[in-house]
């Protein structure tokens, strides 16, 4: 068998491994339009950043082709499927037969067709981080055009090296598909603290020598101009080949186009009438169509949204249906704007719909899996928001501290027998210890006992430590 | 006795110095009095816990077999002894040599073990030894030859910790499971890894919560957040290591958000987590049972030594990897041939010159030693089937109760043709035996213990054993005799044996004597010659691999082999409770130690609870694909909403456990299956 995967980006390379990983003998070429090895488009924020250099990125070692008998080419795009022979033709003119073709092209960034664009410069490859950072190196000023996911990880980033940060935003408030009004403002000030200047509801309507010009005239100045106004899916070999493609390359739950010999995964695929453009959905199909093309009966049945941004001093986390209100789904919610915290929940049916968790917390990994599992949610919704809340800790005073608390574990003591063990005439630690062991194991308990043997003696007018 | 006699307690791998003195402690009724030694430095500070204090009832308790017995009836050593030997000839002349399987312990002494793993090998010619330390170590071991081409619990005494400033543990809760552990980390910053906030936990500057089955995938993130953040040791790592640019690019796919989101632990505590670890001029990451005990634990280890080799760790003054052993002797009783693998020393069984050593030792042909056999589930599981053993002998074990799929493991030992077991008291597989020798206990008998620091300490006798009772040691010499081969019965001489068969081994034991230990409270091995002081810190100025370094393995985390669904919505993790040891065969008899742990439980959290109508104190129903058991309910926000906790000290906990294995270790996965818990009416 003959497999040929067109795109090797973050799906394209993960459904290579996927397939290799189940499969050790099907013959696997992969084409790339880009001129090195695959790597994380996730952490291309941290590079841009400055966390992670370029190299460190990269999702597969150069020996890992050889090693694994995969042919990889490289900087090839794919311009023609024929299917009637099944073959792809690369630009270059090199033919490739496939028995199963896999479709991994991704999205290209949007341009917005503004006079002058050709200044800016878009963020979606690692070609492109490479170019921000070296322009980066020499200006005063940057502008990010976009406030939604990328945008926002590209202005923390460029903030983070030092540059003053305009973000321009369409929308009248940043991330507004992951994101309600007030969250987005939130998120405006928090990065207003970080030395980013958000301006929404504007348009770009050009980019000059000094800056983005804003429909309304006015001019904002800036050195570098950075584009992040989205993503569009590649679809045009898919369409140009017949197969049928709405948003994107339709698919069905075992990631099939209607050509039951090639497959769509990641950003350029749409199913259900979705089309994703995070890295968890193209991963999970990667998996579906790698076990279909090895044999196997998974089913693809659509993924759970979880958005995280990756940004330096910024906790954000928002899923799924973050935009309802109490008109239309129970909300909870809290809100402390003057500490950038902002904490949304919401729930239908007894199971979180969507959430959102701005600032740091620890709520976010067990709200995330609730969110995931679509398990049932506690009756206790503050204590989700607010773990700990329910657990304060106990008072340990001795005064307070019923007879029955166990005060050393390790030997299983109770306040009642050092009591009992006092009346008996110990008057220290050591006498405590010698009658019950306690503090003799982990000896955490020492000041615990310590303290209940004072308070009797105090109670009783008895100088400490005159055992009888 | 007149005088007070230095030993060491019965139980954990801490192996706490004691001293058995005649007179009435405040443990009354056992006409011992148990102190605590200051010469050894597990407990230097005069620490036990309550399993230790009370350790001498079971001296003198009721529960105590002194009789063998036949088919349940009393008889006479030599009658027990000629039944056994016949019915093992019987079944090996109609089978072949194979049909004799010996199960062996980790609590047992390094002389009964190694005496075992020659009876095995030369009176009986199986290849079909294990122990039940498999259930426990297999995967730290496994993980730290991969790593340091050897493997030594800890590879630094236990007191090093204490001048640490951080300790990272991994899946460990030594307050509950070895308490006077807890006065060496009274100085460092604790970071505690544990889906429940135990006692350890408690004490902990940090702590993570994972989900059950994710500490893979948290190592790998706390591995990433260290690349990205430029925390990486890379002078250490080019000098020290071997394998990093693999591993490196293998971390790309691990972000800490995508992390997160498996485990549940938020990204900024794992942050937090790593920037302590590399801001410490030392600090230690330690892995627990929590981390090893899956079906993806040698993975797991070895994530987290990738992690310390990453941040310049092992093999260094005063930080380093270990791993925190659990049973008595789990240390010693990993090196010295009860393993279906290995041979006296930490050797290879397929090694051709281990061969031809230990078999000069032995004084057979190298031919002779069987190759390797079964791994422990899988020779439970083999028992009575066609191509398995029809006899098992078992020494210092209660797979009853703690073997994975434990009513599978009863249903296989019911249909053997010969079991004989060896105990102190009436184990619930003892129950089942055809034949029960009744042997002695720690105070009752003298020989080494290797504890989890690595050092070899002399256990004494300090009381004689009940009359009728024998040795392990005379147990293998009585059968081996009659099957036509002389084996020592005095410890001292199979340890003088045990060193020369270790000597030029990993674990090379030969230059160490009872007189030594005893004049310096243990010694470190490899000790290879009687002028050789110990050694302690092994890996300091080299690894035992081949090229002197350490390697780093690239290892991608994978779901737990069974997750919740829903017919069995919530995970179920198992572990210990302080009173409790092990199978419990030792501890349910002590009355101090039921009256602090009185029944089997299962706790979960409020939330979990209110949702499954269960209150506090109700009986409930736990059940999993492979069997069910009852258990009280405890409702604790100590544990995640989606997981409960039981203890597995009692018979019910390991019918619920999955028995897949490592594919390496051959570790069962103890601490992940899925169940649904229903309250009973």
């Amino acid at each position: 068998m003959r497999l040929v995967v067109v795109g090797n980006g973050m799906a394209g390379s993960r459904l290579v491994s996927e397939v290799r990983a189940r499969d050790p003998h099907i013959r696997i070429t992969v084409f790339g339009a880009e001129s090195c090895r695959p790597y994380n488009r996730v952490l291309l924020s941290n590079v841009l950043a400055g966390g992670s250099r370029p190299e460190q990125v990269r999702l597969l070692d150069a020996s890992w082709y050889d090693a694994n008998r995969v042919t990889a080419v490289f900087g090839s795009a794919v311009a023609h499927i024929d299917r009637e022979t099944r073959h792809v033709v690369t630009d270059d003119g090199r033919r490739e037969p496939y028995d199963l073709l896999v479709l991994a092209t991704g999205s290209d960034a949007i341009v917005p067709p503004i006079p002058g664009v050709e200044r800016a410069i878009p963020f979606r490859t690692l070609d492109d981080c490479e170019r921000i950072l070296q322009a980066a190196e020499k200006t005063g000023r940057a502008v990010v055009v976009g406030g939604g996911l990328l945008g926002v990880e590209a202005a923390r980033g460029l903030a983070g090296r030092g540059l003053p940060v305009t973000l321009l935003h369409l929308a009248g408030h940043l991330m507004e598909r992951q994101l309600d009004v007030e969250a987005g403002e939130v998120l405006g000030e928090t990065l207003a603290g970080l030395g980013i200047r958000t301006r929404t509801g504007v348009i770009a309507a050009g980019v000059d020598e000094d800056g983005v010009r804003l429909d309304s005239g006015e001019l904002v100045e800036a050195d570098l101009v950075v584009l992040a106004c989205g993503v569009r899916p590649v679809t045009n070999l898919a369409a140009e080949a017949g197969l049928e493609v709405r948003r994107g390359v339709v698919v069905d739950d075992e990631l099939r186009t209607d050509d039951p010999s090639i497959f769509a995964i990641g950003e350029c695929a749409e199913h259900d009438g979705t089309v994703y453009g995070l890295v968890a959905p193209a991963w999970e199909q990667a998996a579906v169509a790698a076990d279909v093309i090895t044999g196997g009966k998974a089913l693809y049945r659509g993924s759970r949204l979880v958005t995280r941004l990756k940004a330096k001093s910024v906790e954000l986390a928002a899923m799924g249906e973050t935009q309802l209100g109490e008109e239309h789904a129970e909300v909870v919610r809290f809100s402390h704007r003057a500490r950038g915290t902002y904490r949304k929940l919401v729930i239908r049916d007894g199971r979180l719909v969507g959430a959102i968790l701005l600032g740091e917390s620890d709520a976010v990994g067990t709200l995330t899996q609730l969110f995931d599992r679509g398990g049932p949610v506690p009756g206790d919704r503050a204590g989700l928001l607010f773990p700990g809340l329910a657990s304060a800790p106990v008072t340990d005073s001795p005064t307070l501290m019923p007879d029955a608390a166990k005060v050393c574990h390790c030997n299983n003591v109770t306040k009642g027998q050092i009591r009992a063990c006092w009346e008996a005439g110990a008057r220290d630690v050591a006498g405590v210890a010698a009658a019950t062991r306690a503090t003799t194991g982990c000896g955490t308990c020492r000041d615990a006992v310590e303290g209940i043997v004072g308070w009797l003696c105090s109670q009783e007018g008895i100088q400490e430590g005159a055992s009888v | 006795m007149s005088e007070p006699v230095k030993t060491h307690c019965p139980y954990c791998a801490l192996q706490c110095g004691m001293e058995i003195g005649p007179e009435m402690g405040p443990e009354m009724g056992t006409g011992l009095t148990i102190a605590a030694r200051t010469d050894t430095p597990a407990n230097a500070s005069g620490a036990l816990c309550q399993k230790g204090w009370t350790a001498g009832e079971l001296l003198t308790n009721g529960a105590r077999l002194t009789t063998p017995l036949l088919h349940g009836e009393p008889v006479a050593w030599d009658v027990a002894l000629d039944y056994v030997a016949d019915r093992v000839s019987a079944l090996r002349a109609e089978h072949g040599p194979d049909a004799v399987a010996v199960f062996g312990g980790g609590g047992l002494t390094n002389e009964k073990a190694y005496a075992l793993g020659k009876f095995a090998r030369v009176a009986l010619g199986t290849s079909q030894i294990d122990y039940n330390g498999r259930f426990c170590m297999s995967s730290a071991a496994a993980a730290s030859l991969r790593a340091f081409g050897m493997d030594r619990g800890m590879p630094f005494p236990i007191t090093d910790l204490a001048e640490a400033d951080v300790v990272l543990l991994a899946g460990g809760n030594v307050a509950e499971t070895m308490p006077p552990f807890v006065r060496h980390l009274s100085g460092p910053r604790l970071i505690v890894i544990d889906p429940r906030r135990t006692q350890t936990a408690r004490l902990a500057w940090l702590h993570l919560q994972p989900a059950p089955g994710t500490d893979l995938a948290l190592a790998l993130g706390l591995l990433h957040l260290a690349v990205a953040e430029d925390l990486v040791d890379e002078a250490y790592v080019a000098a020290r290591t071997t394998g990093f640019e693999e591993v490196r690019t293998s971390l790309a796919s691990w972000w800490p958000e995508r992390v997160e989101r498996i485990t549940g632990v938020p990204v900024y505590r794992m942050r937090q987590a790593v920037r302590a670890l590399a801001a410490a001029g030392n600090a230690y990451v330690l892995t627990g049972r929590g981390a090893e005990q899956h079906a993806k634990g040698t993975d797991t280890v070895t994530a987290f030594i990738n992690l310390a080799l990453a941040l310049g760790l092992p093999g260094t003054h005063g930080s380093g990897y270990g791993c925190v052993t659990g049973q008595g002797n789990g240390q010693g009783g990993r090196e010295h041939g009860q393993k279906a693998d290995q041979l006296p020393g930490y050797r290879k069984i397929d090694d051709p010159a281990a061969r031809e050593h230990v078999a000069g030792v032995w004084g057979i042909p190298a031919e002779d030693i069987p190759g390797p056999g079964r791994s422990a589930y899988e020779l439970l599981d083999a028992l009575g089937t066609p191509d398995g053993p029809k006899a098992l002998l078992l020494f210092g074990s209660n797979p009853i109760v703690s073997a994975p799929d434990s009513e599978r493991v009863a249903a296989r030992i019911g249909a053997l043709d010969l079991l004989v077991v060896c105990d102190v008291v009436m184990s619930e597989t003892a129950v089942l035996a055809d034949v029960v020798f009744p042997v002695t206990q720690w105070a009752e008998e003298t020989g080494t213990m290797t504890n989890l620091e690595g050092r070899v300490l002399l256990r004494r006798r300090a009381v004689p054993p009940p009359p009728g009772v024998r040795s392990d040691l005379d147990v293998i010499a009585g059968l081996a005799e009659r099957l036509g081969h002389r084996f020592a019965t005095d410890p001292g001489e199979v340890f003088d044996e045990l060193r020369r068969a270790s000597a030029g081994g990993p674990a090379d034991y030969s230059g160490i004597t009872y007189e030594r230990i005893a004049d310096e409270t243990g010694v470190f091995w490899p000790c290879p010659s009687p002028e050789h002081p110990g050694t302690p810190r092994p890996f300091l100025d080299s690894f035992a691999t081949p090229d002197g370094r350490a390697r780093f393995l690239p290892v991608q985390h994978r779901p737990a082999a069974e997750e919740p669904d829903d017919d069995y919505p919530v995970y179920l993790s198992t572990g210990r409770v302080l009173a409790h040891y092990q199978s419990g065969a030792q501890t349910r008899r002590i009355a101090p130690l039921v009256r602090a742990a009185p029944e089997p439980y299962v706790e979960l959290h409020p939330d979990l609870a209110e949702q499954l109508d269960i209150a506090a104190g109700d009986v409930v129903r736990v059940s999993s694909r492979r069997g069910e058991t009852k258990a009280v309910a405890r409702i604790s926000d100590a544990i995640r909403r989606d997981t409960v906790f039981m203890p597995f000290h009692w018979e019910g906990a390991n019918r619920l456990t999955n028995p897949a294995l490592d594919p390496t270790s051959r570790m069962p996965e103890f601490k992940v299956c899925a169940v649904r818990v229903e309250r009973l009416s």
